[in-house]
């Protein structure tokens, strides 16, 4: 155990891609965590598909060892975090487990809408906050800006911010010191009853459940029987350690510390984050506040392309379920889909995530329909069925639209950050997406905008949308504010004739006929041409909105094949054959899973 | 009397027919299209190759005893260049091994040039009753952009001779060639069917993966007319050659009735066939084979094992049946659902989808007439697309 006094806790926060993994490996490099070989780029990023995107996507805690240039060694606990939105609960947890943050902000970019969000965050967990300024290699970097950036907008004290380029390795020995002399100390008693906060748990293959903790009193030792306040259960600890990144055995963890356990816990959703570990004997008097549960935004159906998959892909969602438990399912069936999962997500990052997860991980081949919101519908009485609210999570069971007293839609109050330039086209977009704009403040050449929106305008593309027309350099963040009612109607999609359930939507009568015509069009570019012409029609009830043809195919045929020429052509129907076992047919028609998925995100022409 | 009735009585007069092939993999330099088992060499070793040919000959005449031949094709790579005492010996050697069965067709590929039109003559002699010339384009800038070495004249003229010097004469020619206009092949193909040859053999220029017109097309420096433009040629090619008496008998192949060719019918009716030489593939019965494709592997192997086969396995009944009928349907005539259910074992209702079949029956891409399936004029065009939703095994 470490003393108190030369223990510092620490979250890497910023804006998405500012530069915190990256400052997390000098770190952990200049420390002496890893050897060069073993060394990786965001080594901490360990999950194949935050490798390959190059986004953190889990938080990850490391103990350093660092020997200050008083000649002191000091345990620093350091927790990277992700900075996309849609991982938020992800920092607010890293953040209650510590004293202080370092706020890591792009010299180039300088303040972005998750630095602010993050960072009042942090200041609510009155954390000491060190601001660092990072990328200053870049052409394109201007820290003094960045710095008057820091004051200006975000308020606290920049003088002192250290100045880096995690990339080349600039300003890792000032961060550190900066680290030990700005972060307090923790606190706690280690006589006093064990109180320990559940910030983590994911599933090891090897260990099974692992728990992050930080302990705020006592001491947690491998062979204690422990108590979970909230849930209720007892458990006997097998292993307690901590991450140099590599894991590594403690015979405990003091007050202050943070580090892990392992207690033979079979499955994630027994360990609810922000819940208090104390002793069954000598328990705690008083448990932790605990975290706000996080819920489901954006819900889709997934369907698995070949329906013998289903129970693989009721087995891998369960599995994935089990480390991640921000997303929900239940079991869906489609007329056209088959049987399949509703699932909700924390955004469509999220979403996408997962869907790659199952895809690539457990080698499913999924069908993901559009993605909607829940919607409150009053119903009238009918002669059967006494008037009633019901909770929609799926355009599928839309009720009949004449027992429809009412709809209600969830909204959000969204906060754009852009630089001046693309304001107008900025507000263009809010305003297409029937927003309500509630303010407008220009800060030092950028604009910040707050703007009340529908939710299910936002599922729909509007992320992508406001990348492209800012370039990227407009930032978003938003919260939810409630349910209101609208002029919502059930959009169906007609190709052939047919409905195809996969791809109707709900939306704002004002936008149907929009947003159908653009559906038709896309679908037009997406779907192969037939042997025969393809018509494809939005529809509102019976009211056809919107329609496009396509032709029929004109030509498809091999010039040549000889007698050596068999194979390969055999070859080549297998593989037609095979691509036609992951189309769905809607009135003869073959759509290709891609068409699915590319209509779905509209935004990209 | 209509290509499907005249074939079938062909069929009947040799109850199991057997075809030769002999592939020679030398050219004089490589065409930028194409992606034949074709080789550039300084020197070619004649009589080696005179003895490696005749030893997998003879391997494979082993193992299809009392079998006369229906057919020989000479194909290539280049197989004029060959001398035509080479050529004579190979047919001597394939007579002595086999026979010939009555009426044997013997063709030749040859290059349209005047080096090799020379040689027509003693190729007549040593027994050649067919040829199929090169010809490729009747437009000399067409001709350099395929990396021929012959011009129009020079073809022509070789078309002139080969016309004298053997019964029967085909030509290819390549179009849907980058920016050529309908109204240009239209007048091209006038003229082609004008010098009165029994068969022709038309191709639309597709860019294969592994040529010189590959590289170009990825870096966007050649691009070949497609959609509206390629389906609108192949439509007038075939009218053209139905109003000029040599329809389609296959996807790219026109003949007057009866002038057919019987080699490559073997096929497409998925009947046996021998392959010997580098690259040549083979049905025998049950067994595919393939022979080492490099010349030199090629004679290593012979060397070593008396035969060039570098792969040789039994295709199970339902690859079988899936060559068949993607062979078969590229033919006016079709396949006859009943045969091709005898020889895989595999009844007849699963060999098409019948739902997917009314469907096309429906849009006028099919017919089925007892037991025969055909895919109609207006499918031909889109036979890659019908194949992969009609075939069901
Ligand atoms: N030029 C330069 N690039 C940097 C520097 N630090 C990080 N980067 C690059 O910026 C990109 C994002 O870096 P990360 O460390 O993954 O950023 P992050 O903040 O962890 O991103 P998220 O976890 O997704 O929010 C990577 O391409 C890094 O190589 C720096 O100091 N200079
Ligand atoms: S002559 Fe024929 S085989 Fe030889 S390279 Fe040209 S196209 Fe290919
Ligand atoms: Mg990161």
């Amino acid at each position: 155990m470490t003393d108190l006094s030369h223990i510092r806790n620490f979250s890497i926060i910023a804006h998405i891609d500012h530069g915190k993994s990256t400052l997390a490996d000098r770190l952990i490099q200049q420390t002496g965590g890893l050897t060069e070989r073993e060394m990786t780029s965001q080594v901490l990023d360990n999950m194949e598909i935050e490798q390959e995107r190059g986004i953190t996507i889990k938080a990850q805690t490391v103990r350093l060892n660092y020997v200050a240039n008083n000649g002191e060694t000091y345990e620093l606990n350091l927790m990277d975090t992700p900075g996309h939105v849609d991982f938020a609960y992800e920092v607010s947890r890293s953040l209650a487990a510590c004293e202080g943050a370092l706020l890591v902000v792009d010299a180039a970019q300088g303040v972005e809408a998750q630095t602010l969000a993050n960072v009042y965050q942090s200041i609510e967990h009155d954390h000491e906050i060190v601001p660092v300024i990072n990328k200053i290699d870049l052409p394109a970097a201007d820290p003094e800006r960045v710095r008057t950036e820091i004051e200006d907008i975000i308020g606290i004290d920049a003088s002192e911010a250290v100045l880096t380029s995690a990339k080349s390795g600039i300003g890792i020995a000032e961060t550190l010191e900066a680290i030990v002399a700005k972060i307090p100390p923790p606190k706690g008693d280690r006589d006093a009853p064990l109180k320990a906060m559940l910030v983590d748990s994911w599933y090891d293959p090897y260990l099974g459940v692992v728990i992050l903790v930080r302990v705020i009193d006592g001491v947690l030792k491998k062979g204690l029987r422990v108590k979970f306040m909230q849930a209720g259960t007892e458990h006997l600890i097998d292993r307690v350690g901590c991450f140099r990144p590599k894991i590594e055995q403690l015979p405990e963890l003091g007050p202050g510390e943070i580090g892990f356990i392992t207690a033979q816990i079979k499955e994630v959703a027994q360990t609810a984050v922000g819940d208090t570990i104390t002793t069954v004997v000598r328990p705690a008097a008083k448990a932790l506040p605990g975290f706000k549960q996080v819920q489901p935004v954006v819900f889709c159906g997934m369907f698995p392309v070949d329906a013998a998959d289903f129970e693989k892909l009721r087995e891998s969602i369960s599995r994935l379920r089990l480390n991640d438990a921000s997303f929900s399912f239940e079991m869906e069936t489609s007329a056209a889909l088959g049987f399949g999962f509703r699932c909700g997500f924390l955004g469509l990052l999220h979403l996408e995530i997962i869907q790659e997860r199952l895809t690539r991980e457990y080698d499913l081949d999924l069908i993901t329909t559009a993605p909607s919101v829940v919607y409150r519908i009053q119903l009238n009485k009918s002669r059967t069925d006494d008037a009633r609210e019901i909770m929609l999570h799926n355009p599928a069971d839309y009720p009949d639209p004449s027992r429809i007293a009412s709809i209600e839609e969830p909204w959000i109050k969204a906060v754009i950050y852009t630089p001046d330039e693309y304001l107008g086209s900025i507000l263009k977009l809010c305003q297409d997406r029937r927003g309500v704009q509630k303010d407008l403040t220009y800060v030092g050449g950028r604009a910040q905008v707050t703007y009340e929106l529908p939710l299910n305008e936002v599922v729909f593309d509007f992320y992508d949308r406001l990348k492209s027309i800012s370039r990227g350099y407009a930032s978003f963040d938003y919260e939810q504010i409630g349910l209101r009612e609208g002029d919502l109607v059930k959009m169906n999609i007609l190709v052939n004739a047919e409905p195809v359930d996969a791809l109707s939507m709900i939306v704002h009568r004002g936008v149907a006929e929009a947003r159908g015509r653009h559906m038709c069009e896309r679908l037009k570019d997406l779907i192969p041409r037939h042997l025969f012409k393809v018509p494809i029609q939005a529809a509102i009830g019976g009211k056809v909105i919107a329609r496009e043809t396509i032709a029929a195919m004109r030509k498809d045929v091999t010039a040549k094949c000889y007698g050596g020429d068999i194979s390969r052509k055999k070859k080549l129907l297998d593989k037609q054959k095979k691509g036609k076992a992951r189309m769905r047919e809607y009135g003869s028609v073959s759509i290709p899973q891609e068409a699915f998925i590319a209509a779905l995100r509209m935004g990209e022409e | 009397m209509n290509h499907a009735a005249i074939l079938d009585e062909q069929r009947s007069d040799s109850v199991n027919p057997l075809a030769l092939y002999v592939h020679w993999p030398f050219c004089v330099s490589k065409c930028p299209y194409c992606d034949f088992n074709s080789h550039v060499r300084d020197a070619v070793d004649i009589d080696a190759w005179r003895d490696a040919i005749i030893a997998d000959l003879v391997h494979e005449a082993a193992l299809t005893p009392g079998r006369p031949l229906s057919s020989i094709f000479f194909g290539g790579g280049t197989p004029s260049l060959m001398p035509p005492a080479l050529v004579a010996d190979i047919l001597a050697a394939a007579d002595r091994h086999w026979g010939f069965a009555a009426g044997i067709e013997i063709t030749l590929e040859a290059n349209p040039s005047s080096v090799e039109a020379a040689r027509f003559g003693d190729l007549a002699a040593a027994g050649i009753n067919r040829v199929s010339l090169g010809l490729q384009a009747l437009d000399d800038g067409a001709l350099a952009f395929l990396g021929r070495a012959h011009d129009v004249g020079e073809g022509l003229a070789a078309l002139d001779v080969a016309q004298d010097a053997f019964d029967r004469v085909s030509f290819d020619l390549i179009y849907a060639r980058p920016d050529q206009k309908l109204a240009d092949w239209e007048t091209e193909l006038a003229r082609a069917l004008a010098f009165g040859t029994g068969h022709l053999s038309l191709y639309q220029l597709t860019i294969e993966p592994g040529t010189r017109f590959s590289t170009l097309a990825a870096k966007g420096e050649l691009t070949i007319p497609g959609g509206d433009e390629a389906a609108d040629l192949f439509e007038t090619t075939r009218a053209m050659t139905t109003a000029a008496g040599l329809p389609a008998y296959e996807i790219s192949n026109h003949a007057r009735i009866g002038e057919e060719s019987r080699h490559n019918l073997t096929y497409w009716r998925y009947g046996d066939y021998v392959g010997i030489g580098p690259g040549a593939h083979g049905r025998r019965g049950k067994a595919a084979s393939e022979r080492h494709k490099k010349p030199e592997n090629y004679l290593a192997a012979v060397a070593r094992n008396a035969h060039g086969i570098k792969a040789e396995a039994d295709l199970d009944p339902a690859t079988r049946a899936t060559e068949a009928l993607l062979m078969g349907l590229r033919l006016a005539e079709g396949v006859d659902l009943a045969a091709i259910a005898a020889d895989s074992g595999i009844a007849q209702g699963n060999l098409i989808d019948a739902r997917a079949a009314d469907q096309l029956a429906a849009l006028g891409l099919l017919t089925r007439d007892g037991t025969r399936v055909t895919v109609t004029e207006a499918g031909m065009i889109l036979l890659d697309a019908i194949l992969p939703r009609l075939v069901a095994i």
